[in-house]
C-alpha cells in the first residue's frame, strides 16, 4: 500500500469519527457562526496556550513589579556578567544590570508599540478597505495603487528609512515614532482583507434589502457590512500585532527604534550579541521572551482563523 | 498573454515611480543646507555655492530634482556616495555576495520546505507531521534578530561547525549558516503551505483517476500531486523575496557579510541619501520583476490559468 492510499484512507477514517466526539449537545441545536467559532476555539489547545502567554505578557507590561522587584536601571559594572543571585535569576549583563528585571520591564515597550500600532493600522485599514470595497470605481483603483506602492517596498526596509528620518531630531524614548512608522506602513494587508470582505458582503441580499428600506451608505457599512467582514480583519490584526512587536525589536536592534531610557528587548539583544562570547544568558533571556510574545499573537490569530474558516476543518 | 504582461508592466511603472519617489523624498526633503553639510565647518564662497547649486539643481522644485535623478537612474548613472565613490562600484561589490546568500537561502528553503512539506502532507497526523508542524510554528515566530545571534552562538561559537563571521570575501561554506538563518522563516511557511496543499490535492478526483489508471505511486505524487501543489508555493517565493531582502539587512550585519543589506544599513545610518535611494530603487525593481515572473509561472504550472 502506498503512502498516498494510506493518507487517503486515514483521512476518510478520521472524518466521520471526529463528529460524534464533538459531543451530543452539539448536534442537538444549531449555533450562530460566532458561537460555532467559539465552540471550536475552546477545544483548541493552541488557543489556550497563546491566550495564557498573551495574558502573561500584558501582565508584565502593566505591572512588572509583580515579577521582579529589582530596578532594571540600577546597574553597576562591579557585577559585570555575575552569575544568578537572589531575585536576579538570569544573572547580570555587561553593564551589570539585572537581566531578569530588564527582560520583564522590556515587555511594556513591546506591548505599547504593538497595541497602538495595531489600533492605527486598524483604523486606516478599516477606512481604506471599506471605502475601496464599498464604492469601487476610481476610488478603489487609486487606493489599490497606493497599497501597491506601500507593498512595493519591504516593510522592514521602509520602516528603517522612515524611522531614521522621523527620529533624526527627536528626544524621548521613541515609542511614538515607531508607532507612527508601523502605522503608516503596516495597514496594507488589513485594508486588502477588509476590501475583499466588503466586496463579498456588498452584493448580499440583506444589503440590497437595507438599501431598499432607505438606509444610507454609512448605516449600511456600519450596521450590515462591517459585522460580517470583521472576523478575517481581526485575524489579520492579531497576527500583525506579533509582527509589529518583532519589527519594533528589529528597529531597536538596529539602533533606530527605541532609545535607552526605554527598555526594549531589541536593544538588549543587540548589546548582548556583542558580548556573547563572555556570557550567553543576557542574549538568550530577552530572545526567548521576544519569541514567545511574537509567537503568542501569531498562534492566537491562527487559532481564530481556523475557528472562523469552515473550509479548513 | 501579451496584453496581460503590458498591463502588469504599466502597473509596475506606477509602483516603481511611487516607491522611489517616497524614498527619495524621505532622504532628501527638508534638508537644511546640503552644500554647507558637504563643506563641514568651513565657509563656502558664493561662487562655489552657485556652481554646486546649478550642478545639483538645488534651485529647481523638488519634483524636478527627482526627475533629474530618475533620468540618471534610467541611463545607468546612480550618482556618487557622500564620500565620492560611484554607487555603481559599491553595487558591483555588494550584489554578488547578496545574490549568493539569497540563492543559497532560497535553495535551502525550497529543499527542506517542499521536501518535508510533501512528506508531512502525505502522512497527515503522523509523528513526523506533528513534529514538523510544531517546529514550523516556532520558526515562524522567531524574529531574525533572535535567530541570527543565537545560531551564531550555538553553531559558530559553541559547536564550531561553521565560521562565526563570513568576512570580506565570503566562501560558500561560510555562507551556509547565514543562508540557513535567512531562509528559516521561508522554509517554515513553505513547508506549511506545501503540506496543506498536498493534503488537499491527495483527495482530488484527478489523483484518484491517476491511480485508477494504474500509475505508480511515485508518478502520481511527483507529477500529479506535487505539480498542482506548487502553485501557491511559487507565489510564496515571490512574496518571500521581500522578507529575504529585509532579513538580509540583519543577517549580513550579524555575520559580517559585505552585501547589499549591510551597505544599505550603513548608508541609512550615515544618512548617505544617494546610496540609499539607489540601493532601494534596485531592490524595488528586483521585487517587482520577481513578482511578475511568479505570476507568469502560474500559466506554466497550471494550463487552466489564462491571462487576458
Amino acid at each position: 500500500m502506498s503512502d498516498l492510499e494510506m493518507a487517503a484512507t486515514s483521512e476518510l477514517g478520521v472524518r466521520p469519527s471526529a463528529d460524534p466526539s464533538a459531543g451530543p449537545a452539539s448536534t442537538a441545536r444549531t449555533r450562530s457562526l460566532t458561537a460555532d467559532a467559539w465552540y471550536d476555539l475552546r477545544r483548541n489547545w493552541i488557543f489556550w496556550v497563546a491566550s495564557a502567554l498573551v495574558v502573561l505578557v500584558v501582565l508584565m507590561a502593566v505591572a512588572p513589579g509583580l515579577f521582579s522587584s529589582a530596578d532594571p536601571t540600577a546597574c553597576t559594572t562591579r557585577r559585570q556578567f555575575a552569575g544568578p543571585s537572589g531575585g536576579a535569576i538570569f544573572g547580570y549583563d555587561f553593564q551589570g544590570c539585572d537581566v531578569f528585571s530588564r527582560t520583564v520591564h522590556g515587555a511594556r515597550a513591546s506591548v505599547l508599540v504593538g497595541v497602538f500600532a495595531v489600533l492605527m493600522t486598524g483604523v486606516i485599514g478599516l477606512v481604506f478597505g471599506m471605502l475601496a470595497g464599498y464604492f469601487g470605481g476610481w476610488l478603489d483603483a487609486v487606493l489599490s495603487r497606493v497599497v501597491d506602492v506601500v507593498l512595493g517596498i519591504p516593510l522592514l526596509l521602509a520602516a528603517i528609512v522612515l524611522s531614521k528620518r522621523l527620529s533624526a531630531d527627536q528626544q524621548g524614548s521613541g515609542i511614538a515614532t515607531v508607532v507612527i512608522v508601523l502605522g503608516i506602513l503596516g495597514w496594507t494587508t488589513a485594508a486588502r482583507v477588509m476590501r475583499s470582505s466588503v466586496i463579498a458582503a456588498r452584493s448580499q441580499d440583506y444589503v440590497a434589502a437595507a438599501r431598499m428600506l432607505g438606509a444610507g451608505p454609512l448605516r449600511i457599512m456600519w450596521r450590515h457590512i462591517l459585522p460580517n467582514a470583521l472576523a478575517p480583519f481581526i485575524v489579520v490584526l492579531t497576527i500583525a500585532l506579533g509582527t509589529f512587536i518583532a519589527t519594533e525589536a528589529t528597529l531597536s536592534f538596529l539602533n533606530i527604534g527605541l532609545r535607552p531610557p526605554a527598555i526594549s528587548w531589541g536593544i538588549d539583544i543587540a548589546t548582548a550579541g556583542k558580548h556573547v562570547r563572555e556570557s550567553a544568558t543576557p542574549l538568550v533571556a530577552p530572545s526567548v521572551f521576544l519569541t514567545l510574545t511574537v509567537l503568542a499573537f501569531i498562534m492566537l490569530g491562527d487559532a481564530i482563523r481556523d475557528a472562523f474558516d469552515p473550509k479548513l476543518r | 498573454m501579451a496584453r496581460y504582461i503590458i498591463r502588469r508592466l504599466l502597473q509596475m511603472v506606477v509602483t516603481f515611480i511611487g516607491a522611489t519617489f517616497v524614498v527619495y523624498a524621505l532622504m532628501f526633503a527638508n534638508q537644511n543646507d546640503p552644500i554647507q553639510a558637504l563643506a563641514g565647518d568651513r565657509p563656502v564662497s558664493d561662487n562655489v555655492r552657485q556652481v554646486l547649486t546649478e550642478q545639483y539643481h538645488l534651485n529647481d522644485p523638488f519634483v524636478v530634482q527627482y526627475g533629474y535623478y530618475m533620468r540618471g537612474l534610467l541611463t545607468g548613472d546612480f550618482g556618487k556616495t557622500l564620500t565620492g565613490r560611484p554607487i555603481g562600484d559599491v553595487m558591483s561589490d555588494a550584489w554578488p555576495n547578496t545574490i549568493k546568500l539569497a540563492l543559497l537561502a532560497l535553495f535551502f528553503a525550497t529543499l527542506f520546505g517542499i521536501g518535508a512539506g510533501l512528506v508531512a502532507g502525505l502522512r497527515r497526523g503522523s509523528a513526523f507531521d506533528n513534529t514538523t508542524l510544531a517546529l514550523t510554528l516556532v520558526v515562524v515566530g522567531l524574529p531574525i534578530i533572535v535567530l541570527a545571534p543565537i545560531a551564531q552562538l550555538v553553531f559558530g561559537v559553541k559547536l564550531g561547525w561553521f565560521p562565526t563571521t563570513a568576512g570580506a570575501r565570503p566562501s560558500l561554506y561560510g555562507l551556509i549558516l547565514p543562508a540557513l538563518v535567512l531562509g528559516a522563516a521561508s522554509t517554515a511557511t513553505m513547508l506549511r503551505l506545501t503540506r496543506a496543499s498536498v493534503a488537499e490535492n491527495v483527495r482530488a478526483d484527478y489523483v484518484r483517476t491517476a491511480r485508477a489508471k494504474g500509475l505508480s505511486a511515485r508518478r502520481v505524487v511527483a507529477v500529479h500531486v506535487l505539480r498542482n501543489s506548487m502553485i501557491p508555493v511559487i507565489t510564496l517565493i515571490g512574496v518571500d523575496l521581500g522578507t529575504l531582502m529585509a532579513g538580509a539587512i540583519i543577517t549580513e550585519g550579524v555575520f559580517n557579510i559585505p552585501g547589499v543589506g549591510s551597505k544599505l544599513l550603513l548608508g541609512i545610518q550615515t544618512e548617505d541619501g544617494p546610496l540609499v535611494v539607489g540601493f532601494v530603487s534596485v531592490l524595488v525593481v528586483v521585487f517587482l520583476v520577481t513578482n511578475l515572473l511568479v505570476d507568469l509561472l502560474y500559466a506554466v504550472l497550471d494550463p487552466r490559468i489564462r491571462y487576458e
